[in-house]
């Protein structure tokens, strides 16, 4: 028999043995639900299927008896409009930070230890100045985004500005390119599918303080509506919102991922 | 005034305490060939870099036509790394037309017809390495020979007075070596270049130049090796080099390798 080691899976196989644990979980979970409610008809704990439909419904498909809207889709697009606006603008910060601090000394020299000093603050020990500055509307949230993210996506792309070869910038200067077209025409081209990398890495930063500012001052969003029934131990809308939550935010890392194969496929082919 | 291209005069290069080069002497006319070898570590990429200008000399003068060599590379010395000299995210011909691009261009971008023109004399020079059935791939889809062959023709576009090989053929497999070394020569008698080359491989460095340099030390101290630097301890046109001084040459690098 073969070494464990070099024992690989089929891709039918491999798709059941990850498959398993979901399920594993989901009957797991199951059981223990029909446990309590054996015990306790009430119990709010572990809800049942049927109580999961009948949350999910009342928010997403029935509209709010206040409002008028429905409360699932309004908190999706107010969440994702905040989180997107604010990776935006912290991709775009990082990108040029990051470029412009890797190809030119100087400015590195300038700017680098400040970026190193802010980027070891905790955001969220500046979330009450946000607040304070910005106030409570959604430019305080989008901002602590920006300040959670952005010295993590400049500092990662100065690295990478600094490590495409020296080589080819040597080359382009034999060439007759000056600094701009050296950083526009060499180094940017270069940079951007690295700063799909990097914001991938940063997008589960984004999500917790996205959840974190809707918990503490917000009117909707999935982080917004979580803590407000929490209070009722309504687990019937919290997990569903948890999940979707994660299907959001695996669906955001996807798509990179296909937009960075897209555009950029001399990138993924010389890895 | 000398007729001279390119003088050394009394150069010294060292990092440090570390003295890698001493009295570099030589005069290059233009259109010479000029390989150098040399033990591992000896000098030889330290020596081409001074003449690219990402290194500075420590002491003496380096001239080109006459004047003091520019402190960084510029567009009058071409270069060819052993590898990472192409740029990946440009097809073929963008990257050979991307010198033209540099020049008329601010942005580094032409568009149109200006593009086109571009585009069309890049084609003219994949056309004399080789490339042109190759013009619309990525760098990463060309082997190894096909990425140096694209090197030469970015670094030809720009009709450099010197062309500076640092080892380009040192991971190639030697049939494809052969190809490389006729097109180089057919290069070079073509459009008059002037080369240095770095080698490791003395037959190539006898088969390819008119003019062969060893880099070696003349002075050795056991206990500070890095006391004395190496200078250019053979000059030999290779026209007229007979199997005596071959293997003289070869004894004294393979002695180096084994005490090394
Ligand atoms: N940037 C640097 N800083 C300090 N020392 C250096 C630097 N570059 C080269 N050296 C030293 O200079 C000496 C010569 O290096 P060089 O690269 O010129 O050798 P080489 O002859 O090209 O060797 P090889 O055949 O292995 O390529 C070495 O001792 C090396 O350690
Ligand atoms: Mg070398």
């Amino acid at each position: 028999m073969k070494r464990w080691i070099n024992r690989t899976p089929n891709q039918s196989l491999a798709i059941t043995l990850g498959i398993i644990p979901f399920l594993l979980i989901m009957a797991l979970y199951q059981w223990g639900s029909e446990v309590r409610k054996a015990e306790n008809p009430n119990d709010k704990l572990l809800p049942s299927v049927s109580e999961f439909q009948t949350a999910i419904d009342r928010l997403a498909f029935t509209p709010s008896k206040r409002t008028g809207e429905y409360l699932f889709w309004q908190d999706t697009k107010s969440s994702l409009q905040r989180l997107l606006i604010g990776v935006a603008c912290a991709a775009f910060i990082g990108l040029m930070l990051g470029l412009i601090t890797g190809a030119i000394p100087l400015i590195g020299a300038n700017l680098n230890p400040i970026i190193t000093a802010i980027s070891l603050i905790p955001p969220m020990a500046v979330l009450p100045l946000l607040f304070i500055v910005f106030g409570l509307g959604e430019l305080s949230k989008v901002m602590l985004i920006i300040v959670g993210i952005t010295p993590f996506l400049i500092r990662d792309l100065y690295q990478r500005t600094k490590d495409i070869p020296s080589e080819q910038l040597v080359k382009a200067q034999t060439l007759g390119a000056n600094s701009f077209q050296i950083i526009i025409r060499v180094l940017l081209p270069q940079i951007l599918p690295r700063l799909l990398d990097a914001l991938r890495l940063s997008l589960g930063t984004a999500w917790l303080f996205l959840i974190a500012a809707e918990a503490i001052a917000a009117t909707d969003g999935l982080g917004y509506r979580i803590f407000l029934v929490r209070r009722y131990l309504s687990m019937d809308v919290i997990l569903p919102y948890v999940v979707w939550i994660t299907f959001l935010a695996f669906l955001l890392d996807w798509l990179l991922v296909k937009t960075s194969k897209a555009i950029f496929p001399w990138y993924h082919a010389a890895k | 005034m000398s007729n001279y291209q390119i003088e050394f005069r009394h150069v010294q290069k060292s990092y440090g305490d570390n003295l890698v080069l001493e009295n570099i002497n030589c005069q290059v006319k233009k259109g010479e060939f000029i390989t150098m070898v040399g033990t591992s570590g000896c000098g030889k990429s330290t020596f081409l870099k001074m003449l690219l200008g990402t290194e500075q000399h420590s002491k003496g003068q380096i001239l080109l036509d006459n004047q003091p060599i520019s402190a960084e590379p510029c567009d009058e010395r071409g270069i060819v790394f052993q590898k990472y000299s192409v740029f990946p995210h440009l097809s073929v011909r963008e990257n050979v037309a991307i010198a033209k691009e540099f020049e008329s261009s601010f942005i580094g971008r032409l568009f149109g017809k200006r593009r086109q023109q571009a585009l069309d004399e890049a084609d003219k020079w994949l056309d004399a390495v080789g490339l042109l059935n190759a013009k619309h791939k990525y760098p990463h889809e060309l082997s190894g020979g096909m990425q140096q062959r694209l090197a030469i023709a970015q670094a030809l576009i720009k009709h450099p007075k010197v062309l500076l090989l640092d080892e380009p053929f040192g991971a190639l497999d030697p049939g494809i070596r052969k190809d490389m070394h006729k097109l180089v020569l057919d290069l070079w008698q073509k459009y008059e270049l002037t080369i240095f080359m770095v080698t490791h491989d003395l037959e190539e460095g006898f088969y390819l130049g008119t003019r062969l340099w060893v880099f070696d030390k003349t002075r050795h101290d056991p206990h500070a090796p890095h006391r004395f630097g190496s200078t250019i301890t053979f000059d030999l046109p290779v026209g007229k080099t007979d199997q005596a001084s071959y293997q003289e040459i070869e004894d004294s690098l393979s002695l180096h390798a084994l005490s090394a």
